[in-house]
C-alpha cells in the first residue's frame, strides 16, 4: 500500500530508512533500558524491583497453587460459563432482531441497544444488589448480558450480508421461512462470523477482571489483594508482573486463535473473512448493510 | 424515585467528572493513538515492530490490571499524583492502541486502486496522500474511532471501582445509603451513561449509512 504512494526508493532513501530504524531501535532501547534501571535502583532502604529477595516466594510451590486453583481457575470458570451462555444468548438475540415480525424486532433492538450502551461494571453491580446473586453469578450473568448483545448483533449482520439467494433457494424448496434460517442460512453466517465471536470472547475473558470491583474471587483479587496483603507490600511490583503474564498470556492465546480461525474461514470459503482485530468495525459495515438491505427489502422485490 | 432527586446533584457532579475522564483520556488517547498508528505505517521497521508489539500488548490487558496499576504501583514508583490525573492516565494508554487500529484501518482501507489511478495522472506523494487517499480514509475512520469512544465512555465507569467519583461510584455509595430504592438508583446512574452512548451511537450508524454506500 505505502509503496504505490511514492516512487520506490532509491539508494539515499533506503540509506535513510535504514539510519532512521537504528536511530528509532537505539531509542527503543534505550527507553526499556531506562525503565529497567529505574525499576533496579534501589529504593530508599529497600533494594530495587529485580532484585531476587522480591522474588523468592515464587519458588514456593504453594504460591504457584494457589495463584492457579484460586485466581486462574476463578477466572477461567466465569469466563467458560459467560462464554457459554454469552453465545446461546447471542444465537437468540439475533434471531429475535431480525424476526418478520416488527413487534419481535423492534422491542429486541430497544433492549439490545441498552445493554450494549451501558458498562458492564454497572450490570454486575445492578444483579449483585438487585437479584442478590452473590458474586460468581453477578459477574457471569453481566458478561453474558453485555457479550451476548454484541455476539448477536455480529450474527445479525452475517444473516444479513449472506446472498438473498441462499434464503430464497430455502424458501422455493418449500421450507418454511423457520426452517431456511435455521438450517440455510444460520449455519452461514455462524461460520462466517467466528472470528468476531471469539475475538469478541477475549473481550469476555479481559472483562472478568471486573469481577475485582464488585467482590469475585478471580486473578487479580487472588494475586494483588490476598497474596500481596499476605506477603505484604514489599512483594506487590512482583505479584503485578506475575498477574500481568498471566492475563497477557490467556488473551494472546485466545486472540491468536481468533486470527487462526479467521485465516482458516478465508481458506475454506473463499471469501474474506471478518478480520477480529476489527471487530468493531466490522460489525459497523455489517449493520450499514443489513440495513440497506432492509431498506432494499422494504422497496419490494421479493 | 426521590433518592435520585435528593441526590441529584451529587448525580450531576459524577457525570461531571465521567465527562472529564472521557474528553481528558479521549484527546491524550487520540494523541498516542496517532503516534502509534504513524509508527506502525511507517517505512522504520524498528518503530513498526515497537508499536505492533505494544499494540498487542496494551489490548490484551485487562483495563482493571491497567488502572491498578496507575493506582497502586505508581505510588511505589515515586509518582505522585492525584486519582483523577492516574485514572486518566490509566484510561488514554488503554483507549490508545484502539484509536491506533482504527486510524490504521482506515488508511489500509482506501482501495490500492485509488492511489495507483491518482499516481497515473501523475500526481506526486503529496497531492496522491492530501486528495485521494486521506479524504476517503478519514471518511472510513470516523465510524470506527466514535465506537472506540462509546467503549471508552463505558471504561470510565471502571475508574469508579478505583477511589475516582464519577457515575458509577456515585451510583455505588447512593444505592449503598438507600437500600430501599436501589433499582431506580441505579437506572439513573444507568440513564446518565446512556445519554452519552446511544446518541454517539446513532451518529456512528448514520454517518457509516452514509459513506459506505457512496463507494
Amino acid at each position: 500500500m505505502t509503496n504505490v504512494l511514492f516512487d520506490a526508493p532509491g539508494p539515499v532513501a533506503r540509506r535513510n530508512s535504514l539510519i532512521a530504524s537504528i536511530a528509532g531501535g537505539i531509542a527503543i532501547l534505550g527507553g526499556l533500558a531506562w525503565v529497567f534501571f529505574t525499576l533496579n535502583a534501589p529504593r530508599g532502604e529497600l533494594p530495587g524491583y529485580f532484585d531476587p529477595s522480591r522474588w523468592d516466594i515464587f519458588a514456593d510451590p504453594t504460591v504457584w497453587r494457589y495463584i492457579f486453583v484460586a485466581g486462574v481457575w476463578g477466572t477461567l470458570r466465569a469466563a467458560l460459563t459467560a462464554a457459554v451462555f454469552a453465545v446461546a444468548l447471542g444465537i437468540v438475540f439475533s434471531l429475535l432482531r431480525s424476526a418478520q415480525t416488527a413487534w419481535i424486532r423492534i422491542p429486541t433492538a430497544i433492549v439490545l441497544e441498552f445493554v450494549r450502551g451501558m458498562p458492564v461494571l454497572l450490570m454486575m453491580l445492578f444483579i449483585l444488589l438487585v437479584l442478590n446473586t452473590g458474586s460468581f453469578w453477578a459477574v457471569v450473568a453481566a458478561l453474558t448480558l453485555y457479550n451476548g448483545a454484541l455476539i448477536g448483533e455480529a450474527l445479525r449482520a452475517g444473516l444479513a450480508s449472506l446472498p438473498r439467494g441462499q434464503r430464497e433457494a430455502g424458501l422455493s424448496l418449500g421450507m418454511r421461512p423457520m426452517q431456511s434460517k435455521m438450517l440455510i442460512e444460520f449455519p452461514q453466517a455462524f461460520r462466517q462470523m467466528l472470528p468476531i465471536i471469539i475475538a469478541q470472547l477475549v473481550v469476555l475473558l479481559k472483562d472478568t477482571s471486573l469481577g475485582y470491583i464488585v467482590g469475585y474471587v478471580e486473578l487479580l483479587r487472588v494475586n494483588m489483594n490476598q497474596l500481596a496483603s499476605f506477603y505484604g507490600n514489599y512483594y506487590l511490583f512482583s505479584f503485578f508482573i506475575v498477574t500481568l503474564v498471566l492475563y497477557l498470556a490467556m488473551n494472546l492465546a485466545l486472540s491468536w486463535f481468533a486470527r487462526w480461525v479467521a485465516k482458516r474461514t478465508a481458506r475454506r470459503t473463499g471469501q474474506k473473512p471478518p478480520n477480529p482485530d476489527e471487530e468493531n468495525e466490522e460489525l459497523l459495515k455489517g449493520v450499514a448493510k443489513a440495513n440497506a438491505e432492509a431498506r432494499q427489502m422494504g422497496q419490494g422485490s421479493v | 424515585m426521590d433518592a435520585i432527586i435528593d441526590n441529584l446533584d451529587l448525580y450531576l457532579q459524577g457525570f461531571g467528572t465521567t465527562l472529564l475522564l472521557l474528553v481528558v483520556s479521549g484527546l491524550a488517547a487520540l494523541v498516542i493513538g496517532t503516534l502509534v498508528a504513524a509508527m506502525r505505517i511507517s517505512p522504520v521497521p524498528s518503530l513498526r515492530w515497537f508499536a505492533t508489539v505494544y499494540t498487542e500488548f496494551v489490548r490484551n490487558t485487562p483495563l482493571t490490571l491497567v488502572l491498578f496499576f496507575c493506582i497502586f504501583v505508581l505510588p511505589l514508583l515515586d509518582v505522585r499524583l492525584d486519582f483523577v490525573t492516574r485514572a486518566i492516565i490509566g484510561l488514554s494508554v488503554y483507549t490508545s492502541p484502539f484509536v491506533a487500529e482504527a486510524l490504521r484501518s482506515g488508511v489500509n482501507g482506501v482501495p490500492v486502486g485509488q492511489a495507483e489511478a491518482a499516481r497515473s495522472v501523475g500526481f506526486g506523494f503529496r497531492q496522491t496522500v492530501g486528495l485521494i487517499v486521506l479524504p476517503q480514509a478519514f471518511r472510513m475512520t470516523i465510524p470506527p474511532l466514535i465506537n472506540v469512544f462509546i467503549a471508552l465512555t463505558k471504561n470510565t465507569s471502571v475508574a469508579g471501582g478505583f477511589f475516582v467519583v464519577e457515575l458509577f461510584a456515585v451510583g455505588r455509595t447512593v444505592a449503598n445509603a438507600r437500600g430501599d430504592q436501589v433499582i431506580p438508583v441505579l437506572l439513573g446512574v444507568a440513564a446518565f451513561y446512556l445519554l452519552i452512548t446511544v446518541p454517539l451511537g446513532l451518529l456512528a450508524a448514520r454517518l457509516e449509512r452514509r459513506w459506505v454506500v457512496q463507494r
